[in-house]
């Protein structure tokens, strides 16, 4: 049903294009002079033909599902579990529900009936009402011999206004979405438990009724959620990561800036960057599979125990992939710095190398600075190599041989698999997601600052 | 120290300077190589899978057939009786135990392997006919030696007795290697020989379309707003920094934005390629937006004082004008962003593309996984038969990305005019 509106109004709209482009045509023919190409009038009335209709159509296939839950569920206010009896009734209704059909369910159905009938036939209605009304209002302006062109750009123009605007609601989307949840989880647990904890066991946060949670399950639950295992966890992994990354990545985007010719820099350049253009994932399988079991047996012959989750082979596998962020924004950095400064140093009588280390990395600095701040933002938001390669016990150790776990390796425990919704550990997983955002937030906000400074000193 | 010895440390500095960065390179280099063959020669021998020959005995009276044989017949009738029969003739014993360890030589789908074969062949009936059956995921990795014969025989998955028959079969010439087309046609399974990425290729594929339907359409006419009409102002600040910030964003808080609006609050069917498509297009938005955005920075202001000058309104300008001349740049940042998008599994893992699903999606609103999902699922797999499988399977993710990537240089070598 829905296509077939969908396809009734796109066939309108296509025709009307031809019509109203043969009516300006017919509007030449009379002597008058036209304001726009005749085109202009087609793409007029044929925006004015589809554009409210669909706009109609999507908003009501958006809200017409929720809006008949609403109405049917008002009507039985004495069923305790209302999404699952919404549900049996849908399934009753699409004629593949098994189970005990009760006399709610069938009356419920039977009002579902009803209501998506008249939902259907007043939809149809509408929407015919605006596709007629738009399409006069839109034809008697072309025989007007109205400016089509300025018009139709007017509303291209808020067209591509509104798709800009999509940036913003996605950024809505992340905060509400993120922070609804939260705000959940902070009415049952203090924000300052889950900040200053130092237990992280959410396996124990069992709770058994989440709208009403007993005080022994609360005492239980406060200890459950302290987050500093996995902020150190975090933290120690990407300061791994960054200890392999930021050497090589500097020392490889120093040498393709000032030493390397242009042959090897045409080639290595392209090459090293492919290590930023692997899945996570392919990583993760490497790590967990490949490096972690090498540390575990290199470890076992020097008489060391090693974890095979190691936070050594997940730092170091992603210290691997950061290195092409590091390496091209520096290598970009160091090609800004003025050749003149270069020059300079070297009539001087210093070396290549005593340029690049007391003239070029200093005048460099912010922007090298302001990438290594960007890598650690890729590195604590990196989520599939610690998933797959470090371990989910939240250990607090300083120790890179054995496991520890990360913010984002717990969110995806805990949203794997069977979630309860309302249940405190499932808002959880939101909370870190929230602390995660405005960490990487901050980071990236420091970054662009600092990388901007810099920029304005040498344009 | 002299000024001779001083020029010389000078100098010995340098080179060292020099060799710390030639190092750094070679490694990353080095790294490169080191994953590429390691997955390589991991993953290259699971397109092909291990056979073993049988004589089947298609004895009309095991089939208990009423009537006459038709296709229609031939596909309702109950097989397994017949292929036990058989398939226990390639090493006859009274032990039960025995017989079952013969069994576990084929893949656990040898029953409809040999109606395929009758059905395919009717004419076959009440002949004794020589047919391929898929061996064993143990079998499978022994003949392709990825299992160690000299292990002492608890702590091997093939027992001395099964060995045996391998190696009678072996000297019967009756093993043999085809190609494993079951890879790539077959959804996911419990099974390693049987598992295929058939399942998830449909999945990746049906999330790419739908993502990049959403995502290149409003990304163009984002950047071309933001870059030809958008006035200077607060809003239009706003609108960058949100998009910049965007792109840095963690994938995993897509994922957590696809579950608590997209699968809580509006209700989409959980696990389908439709929601997966949805969450990464807004993904991939802001980093289609930016590369858009500098192509149509790059086409010069010359060409719109041109078009302006002899009569074109603005749109007329930048419609016929700048976004042609910016199109091979705007395509090749859609490419490499929807390739990111291909390979991204954290958020999909949120919006539970994890399920264990066996059907092969013909739709997108059917559940399903993608390619780097399987990658995560299998790698989970004690099976050595899975490590293959995974392997292969980012054989694949990196091939399909590896050509994408180079449609995305070849359109912006081959079209992309230069201004001087």
């Amino acid at each position: 049903m829905n296509s077939l509106i969908a396809g009734v109004i796109l066939i309108l709209c296509l025709s009307s294009y031809f019509f109203g482009r043969s009516e300006a045509r017919k509007l030449v023919t009379k002597n008058i002079k036209l304001k726009a190409l005749p085109a202009y009038y087609g793409y007029y009335l044929s925006l004015w033909c589809g554009l409210p209709a669909l706009i109609i159509f999507g908003c009501w296939s958006l809200f017409e599902p929720t809006i008949i839950k609403i109405l049917i569920l008002n009507n039985f206010p004495l069923i305790e579990s209302k999404d699952l009896f919404y549900e049996q009734t849908l399934s009753f209704f699409n004629g593949n529900f098994s189970g005990d059909i009760t006399n709610e369910i069938k009356a419920a159905s039977i009002q579902y009936a009803n209501i998506e009938n008249i939902a259907q036939n007043s939809k149809i209605l509408i929407i015919a009402a605006a596709l007629v009304g738009s399409l006069t209002f839109a034809y008697k302006k072309i025989k007007q011999n109205n400016k089509a062109r300025d018009d139709v750009e007017i509303i291209l123009k808020i067209l591509l206004f509104t798709s800009s605007l999509v940036a913003i609601l996605t950024t809505l989307g992340i905060i509400i979405s993120l922070l609804f949840e939260s705000l959940k989880f902070f009415s049952t647990i203090n924000i300052f438990d889950f900040l200053f904890g130092t237990s992280w066991s959410p396996q124990r946060a069992f709770v058994r009724d989440a709208s009403a949670i007993t005080p022994e399950e609360l005492l239980e639950l406060q200890d459950a959620f302290g987050s500093v295992p996995l902020f150190a966890g975090t933290g120690f992994i990407a300061l791994i990561a960054m200890c392999v990354a930021v050497p090589i990545g500097l020392f490889s985007g120093i040498y393709l800036a000032e030493y390397a010719s242009t042959k090897v820099r045409k080639y290595s350049k392209p090459i090293i960057e492919i290590l930023a253009g692997i899945p996570t994932v392919v990583y993760g399988f490497f790590a967990a599979l490949t490096v972690g079991p090498f540390f575990r047996t290199l470890g076992e012959s020097l008489g060391l125990t090693v974890s095979s989750e190691s936070a050594l082979a997940a730092g170091l596998i992603m210290g691997i992939m950061i290195i092409p962020y590091i390496s091209s924004l520096s290598d970009d950095v160091i090609n800004s710095v003025p050749q003149s400064l270069r020059e300079g140093s070297y009539a001087i009588g210093a070396t290549k190398s005593e340029t690049i280390k007391k003239v070029v990395i200093p005048a460099a600095l912010p922007g090298i600075i302001g990438s290594i701040l960007l890598a650690v933002s890729r590195a604590i938001g990196e989520t599939m190599i610690v998933v797959m390669a470090a371990g989910l016990a939240a250990n607090l150790t300083i120790n890179p041989l054995e496991s520890t776990t990360t913010i984002t390796t717990q969110i995806v425990m805990i949203l794997v698999g069977d979630q309860e919704f309302d249940s405190p550990k499932t808002q959880a997983a939101f909370a870190l997601g929230l602390t995660l955002f405005i960490a990487t937030l901050f980071l990236n906000y420091i970054a662009l600052r600092v990388v901007k400074k810099y920029r304005e000193k040498y344009d | 120290m002299t000024k001779e010895e001083r020029l010389k440390k000078r100098y010995r500095a340098e080179k060292r300077f020099q060799m710390y960065g030639l190092i750094s390179v070679s490694c990353a280099l080095i790294f490169v190589l080191i994953l590429v063959q390691n997955i390589f020669s991991k993953g290259s021998s699971a397109f092909s899978r291990t056979m073993i020959e049988v004589q089947v005995n298609f004895d009309s009276n095991l089939l208990e057939l009423d009537g006459p044989v038709t296709q229609t017949s031939l596909k309702d009738a109950e097989f397994y009786d017949l292929a036990v029969e058989s398939l226990l003739k390639i090493y006859p014993s009274k032990d039960t135990k025995e017989e079952r360890q013969v069994l576990r030589l084929f893949s656990p789908d040898y029953e409809y392997e040999i109606k395929d074969y009758l059905v395919k062949n009717p004419n076959k009936i009440n002949q004794i006919v020589p047919v391929k059956i898929t061996a064993s995921d143990d079998i499978d990795q022994l003949n392709k030696g990825n299992f160690p014969r000299d292990l002492p025989e608890d702590r091997r998955r093939v027992s001395n007795y099964q060995l045996n028959i391998y190696d009678n079969l072996v000297e019967e010439g009756k093993i043999d290697k085809k190609f494993n087309n079951y890879f790539f046609s077959k959804g996911d399974s419990r099974d390693p020989e049987l598992a295929g990425i058939g399942g998830s290729l449909m999945g990746s594929f049906f999330t790419i379309i739908i993502c990049l339907a959403l995502s290149f359409p409003i990304a163009i006419m984002a950047s071309i707003y933001l870059e030809e009409f958008a006035p200077k102002n607060k809003i239009t600040e706003f609108i960058e920094i949100n998009i910049n910030n965007l792109a840095a964003v963690p994938s995993i808080v897509y994922g957590l934005l696809g579950l608590g609006i997209l699968l809580s609050v509006m209700e989409f069917p959980r696990s389908t390629p439709l929601v997966a498509g949805i969450t990464l297009s807004l993904m991939t938005l802001p980093r289609i937006i930016i590369p858009c955005r500098a192509s149509l920075k790059a086409v010069p202001p010359s060409i719109r004082e041109a078009a302006l000058s002899v009569g074109a309104s603005k749109f007329q300008t930048v419609f016929h004008h700048v976004v042609p001349l910016a199109m091979p740049g705007t395509l090749s940042g859609t490419i490499i962003g929807l390739a990111q998008a291909l390979g991204e599994t954290a958020p999909l893992i949120l919006i539970g593309m994890v399920a264990f699903v066996v059907d092969i999606p013909s739709t997108p609103v059917d559940p399903s996984a993608s390619l780097p999902v399987q990658v995560y699922l299998w790698s989970e797999q004690a099976e050595r038969g899975f490590v293959e499988k995974t392997s292969a399977t980012i054989m694949m993710l990196l091939g399909f990305l590896i050509v994408m990537n180079f449609i995305a240089v070849y359109l912006r070598q081959k079209f992309e005019k230069k201004w001087n």
